[in-house]
């Protein structure tokens, strides 16, 4: 077993409103930011788990997404290793 | 025999005490019950009381419901128990899957507190069975996440699961829906809150006609 | 040139041979630590302390005064309320949001810490003008600061007031003041009795967040020379969920007695608590630096013992009583350990020891109350300011009085603002106790909390603050501010009971600020002793300035008044009546003109002779549309006042007046489009009799405007007279026009439009 230090990105899924996304994308012009688009707001989480190797430690970071850090309602999630 | 109602206190739930004086205001027993025990079901009704149940954080609800005491509820909710979620206690029920949908942050980005017109739209739920469909009240709302979202609404709509709607939509929620019930109309979730509303001196009375409901045998 | 050790922590040289007299050694580095926060103006008042003494105390009804967490008062039945107001104007400067946050965090603290469930916060904030991005970010953070935590931990934020004016913009104020219910006999002191007992530490683990705090943030002025991020580790970070658990822990081991005393940590962190419950005791107290649990490692006994980590709570609890208390705590998810024990007096003085480990290394050893207590006392020079007078005459507003007959509809415009934008963001219901919510002037509330005995009383609170009367004169200023609350508290039918303030005030350093305070404090007990209520608490904030200018002196007043019958029906500030079977339209007899309006008490505002009475210096129709800073204060006929505060009490419950609203900033103009607004629905408006315009524009306090049924005129009016009260009829109600005879009219729904978006779209320009 080793550890591995894993980031979940938990982001609202396309057609679920981001009312903080969209509020963003709205003060962006009067910033002078008029090429950026598409912007959505969502989570990362960062946490270690004991894991034989990565694949593993990534399938274990998805069902803790599942469970409890993304609603799946409104939210898709992707796991990956930093380290 | 005055009904007796349980009230869920999670660590973070603030509006246990005055939900247990509407019950009271109302003519039955409220129990305030630890969410770290095990559910009894020996209540006629449990309601999911307003707050920040573990901070909100992460998200509204998304810790709550692995609290011991949800277990039992669910069960209570699955054998046809009557369960109503006031503003947290609805974000929890959606949350653990009780009630379909979630909810978002207010599409203004801020807290909202104050009074808000709605009109009830069914009566076939615990919650509202002595109201007229199409009854407008006036209810206080008190939510940061309040904005109702669900993919398949038009499937809600067409259950006539939508129980509440707001006369003039404050947070953003699809077809402005303020509360929703289950299938069978055990379960019920909204977000205005109808124990703020049992007295005129504090600004209206309408509420007392949702305890009634849910009181009545 | 290196500079001392003591000087780099903010001790002066004289302050340094102190402490080496008192040590009769030279004190080490952490024992210099724990002076450097403990004698710090934030925690010693030692530049204000002797003024303060000044103020009137007493009352029939104070069971605990000033000096203590918070002050407390008898409401009878069993019954008691814990009030108290502090200032957290630095930490918001620099982070709004978590600046505000914390200051409600803090004030919470004071309360419970005295028995008492907290059940209201109210929050007067005063900004720069909002047409500047920074001013519009600062209000806004510190608006959701006070909403995510009040609203989080579960305590109604019911009022405040907002104050927009120049001298603000680099050093805002943001005051709390936050009142609790308890029953009396669970009233408890932070007092570590009993040698032996435990010192338990409740609550957040220790880090690095706010080490310094109160000499390096509110003990210092800002300039912009350096700048706010250096400063940004000194900002404690609010958790209102640890709070909230807090709380509850708190009440539950208050309740069941395993409690000897309590107390918070707050400015100056543990060595603050240590010393201080040891001191109140007179014993001493051994704490093990190791005990408390920290956040960082490697973290020093300095950084430790003068954290100012929020969230934290020091119990002090016999042997017996640990385990019950601990479960308890448990129960809650709050963290405890115990950090220390009470000891004995040495040589009859109460020493404060921190240990390496207990038996380890002695760190620190220094009298528990010479911490607390013995922090040098300053009689600063005071100075009235160079060409004062000259100036006041210069800049007289009063001068400019004919100019309002061509603009009066664009002033009063731009006088009307909406702070729902403000109150919408806080929960202002929780525990069903809101009367009078947010908006309208003083909230008043059901004297009830969970846990604590039904009674059939209300409390009003109020928070008033003038910077322009007290900029003009700061003695008298504070008088008619004072007049102001009680006003307030007046008219929702409760009597004045007590007061808290907070002196929000420049750099002491400067004679000029030292006068201020000097006569704010006078001013004070003269308001107090004229209205016969007492003072229980209050808090000082020095070093209000920037870039070396001095605020304005801002005494925010907050007063608390009882009434003994919660369910007694008072005016909301409007013109007219709705019907009570429709919720939308006005009763239509109303418009027929049965309504008149009065105004209560004062000289008669169609008397030229009256003119010097109705100054107008510090008014806003001044200060803001004229930018004239000068000018005289308003003549309040000081025996009249306590009967006019009485007359109005009367009134408010008499069932005699449809609305009222009494006249502050904006004057009676301003009062009268404020109850044409908040009519709501199917508004109704008025016509005001011809009279001068400093009557119009003038903010003389204690004075009302009332919409009377022509039918109760006359009981009004003996009513009145029995009190030697002026009254004068000055329009009658119904139209669909604000009219002001001789100056202009304003459409009703024009009037409401520009109100609705008045403060909103400032806020989102």
């Amino acid at each position: 077993m080793s550890e591995f230090e894993l980031i979940a990105e938990i982001r609202h899924k396309s057609g679920i409103a981001d009312p903080e996304g969209s509020t963003i994308l709205r003060a962006l012009p009067a910033l002078g930011f008029e090429e950026i688009s598409n912007v959505s707001v969502g989570k990362a989480i960062r946490f270690a788990v004991s894991a034989s190797n990565a694949s593993e430690a990534v399938a274990k970071g998805e069902e803790l997404c599942k469970r409890l850090l993304a609603n799946p309602v409104l939210e898709s999630f992707k796991v990956s290793v930093i380290s | 025999m005055a009904s007796d109602v349980g009230i869920v206190v999670f660590p973070g739930t603030n509006c246990e005490f005055d939900v247990l004086e509407a019950i009271d205001a109302s003519g039955a027993n409220g129990h305030l019950l630890w969410h770290g025990e095990s559910f009894v079901p020996k209540y006629d009704s449990v309601v999911l009381a307003g707050g920040f149940a573990h901070g909100d954080y992460l998200r509204p609800g998304a810790i709550a419901r692995f609290s011991k005491i949800m277990e039992g509820i669910s069960k209570f909710g699955a054998d046809g128990g009557k369960i109503v979620g006031i503003c947290n206690g609805f974000q929890i029920l959606t949350e653990a899957g009780l009630l379909p949908g979630a909810l978002q942050k207010n599409r203004g980005l801020t807290f909202i507190c104050e009074k808000v017109n709605l009109e009830v739209t069914s009566d076939k739920s615990c919650f509202t069975k002595a109201i007229s469909p199409g009854t407008v009240v006036t209810l206080p709302i008190n939510h940061f996440s309040g904005n109702y979202t669900n993919e398949n609404v038009d499937e809600l709509e067409a259950n006539g699961q939508v129980v509440l709607r707001y006369c003039d939509n404050p947070n953003g929620s699809v077809n402005s829906i303020a509360g929703i019930r289950n299938d069978r109309g055990n379960i019920v979730g909204l977000m205005p809150h109808p124990e703020r509303a049992i007295s005129e001196i504090t600004g209206g009375s309408d509420g007392l006609l949702f305890w009634k409901s849910l009181l009545e045998t | 040139m290196d500079i001392a050790l003591h000087q780099s922590l903010g001790l002066t040289d004289d302050e340094f041979e102190l402490i080496h007299e008192i040590q009769g050694r030279e004190p080490n580095d952490l024992e210099l630590a724990m002076y450097s926060v403990m004698w710090s103006e934030h925690c010693s008042y030692k530049s204000s302390r002797i003024h303060l003494k000044r103020l009137p105390t007493k009352g029939e009804r104070v069971l605990v005064g000033p000096g203590e967490n918070a002050g407390v008062i008898d409401a009878g039945d069993g019954v008691a309320v814990a009030i108290r107001m502090e200032s957290h104007n630095h930490p918001s400067a620099i982070e709004p949001a978590q600046g505000a946050a914390t200051g409600a965090g803090g004030i919470l603290r004071d309360i419970f810490t005295m028995g008492a469930r907290p059940i209201a916060i109210m929050d007067p904030l005063y900004v720069g003008p909002l047409d500047n991005p920074r001013q519009r970010y600062l209000l806004e953070g510190i608006v959701r600061g006070i909403s995510s935590y009040g609203n989080s931990v579960g305590v109604p934020t019911v009022g405040g007031e907002l104050h927009v004016e120049n001298c603000y913009s680099g050093n805002p104020l943001v005051n709390v003041l936050c009142v609790g219910v308890l029953p009396t006999e669970r009233l408890v002191l932070g007092k570590a009795s009993g040698v032996g007992n435990l010192a338990l530490l409740l609550g957040s683990s220790t880090g690095r967040d706010g080490i310094g705090g109160v000499s390096v943030l509110a003990s210092a002025a800002f300039d912009s020379s350096n700048n706010d991020e250096a400063k940004l580790p000194s900002v404690q970070v609010g958790d209102p969920f640890e709070e909230k658990r807090l709380i509850e822990a708190c009440l539950e081991l208050l309740d069941s007695g395993l409690v000897v005393g309590i107390q918070d940590l707050g400015g100056a962190g543990i060595t603050c608590a240590t010393s201080e419950t040891a001191s109140r005791a007179g014993l001493g107290m051994d704490v093990d630096v190791n005990a408390i649990i920290r956040r960082e490692p490697n973290m020093s006994p300095v950084e430790v013992m003068t954290s100012e980590s929020q969230e934290r709570m020091l119990a002090i609890v016999t042997p017996e009583n640990l385990e019950m208390a601990q479960k308890i705590c448990d129960k809650w998810e709050v963290r405890s350990s115990v950090i220390g024990h009470v000891t004995a007096c040495e040589k009859s003085v109460g020493r404060l020891r921190v240990f390496d480990g207990f038996g380890g290394q002695l760190l620190a050893d220094v009298p528990a109350s010479s911490l607390a207590e013995d922090a040098p006392l300053y009689d600063r020079d005071k100075m009235k300011p160079l060409n004062f007078d000259e100036d006041l005459k210069r800049f007289d507003p009063m001068e400019r009085i004919e100019s309002t007959k061509s603009h009066f509809r664009d002033e009063l415009l731009s006088l009307v603002m909406n702070p729902s934008w403000i109150y919408r963001q806080y929960d202002h219901q929780l525990f069903l106790n809101t009367i009078k919510s947010p908006g309208t002037g003083a909230a008043l509330l059901r004297l009830h909390a969970p846990g604590v005995k039904s009674t059939k009383k209300a409390i009003a609170l109020t928070t008033d603050g003038n910077p322009g009367w007290c900029a003009i004169d700061p003695h008298y200023g504070t008088v008619l501010t004072t007049i102001e609350a009680a006003t307030n508290i007046a008219i929702v039918g409760a009597n004045p009971e007590a007061v808290v303030n907070c002196l929000n005030l420049g750099n002491p350093e400067h004679k000029e600020v030292m006068w201020q305070l000097s006569s704010i404090v006078d001013g004070l007990s003269e308001g107090c002793d004229l209205l016969g209520v007492p003072v229980v608490g209050g808090n000082v904030s020095l070093y209000n300035a920037h870039n070396g200018k001095d605020i304005d002196p801002t005494p925010v007043i907050g007063m608390i008044g009882i009434s003994e019958d919660y369910s007694a029906k008072v005016p909301d500030p409007i013109l007219a009546a709705r019907p009570p079977d429709s919720s939308s339209s006005l009763d239509p007899d109303n418009k027929g003109g049965q309504y008149s309006l009065f105004l209560i008490g004062g000289p008669d505002p169609f008397t030229a002779s009256s003119k010097t009475k109705f100054q107008l210096g510090g008014s806003r129709w001044g200060r803001q549309i004229h930018e004239l800073h000068g000018g005289y204060l308003p003549e309040i006929n000081r025996d009249e006042i306590p009967y006019q505060i009485e007359l109005l009490k009367t009134l408010a419950t008499s069932g005699n007046i449809v609305g009222w609203q009494d006249i502050g900033d904006g004057g009676m103009a301003l009062a009268i489009a404020e109850m044409v607004i908040a009519g709501g629905n199917g508004h109704v408006g008025a016509t005001i009799s011809e009279m001068p315009a400093y009557a119009l524009w003038s903010e003389l306090p204690g004075r009302v405007v009332a919409s009377i049924a022509n039918t109760k005129v006359s009981q009004v009016m003996s009513l009145a007279n029995s009190k030697g009260t002026p009254i004068y009829n000055v329009g009658q109600v119904g139209g669909d026009y604000l009219v002001f005879e001789g100056f202009g009219k304003i459409g009703v729904t024009e009037l409401t439009q520009y109100w609705n978006v008045s403060l909103s779209s400032k806020i989102f320009a």
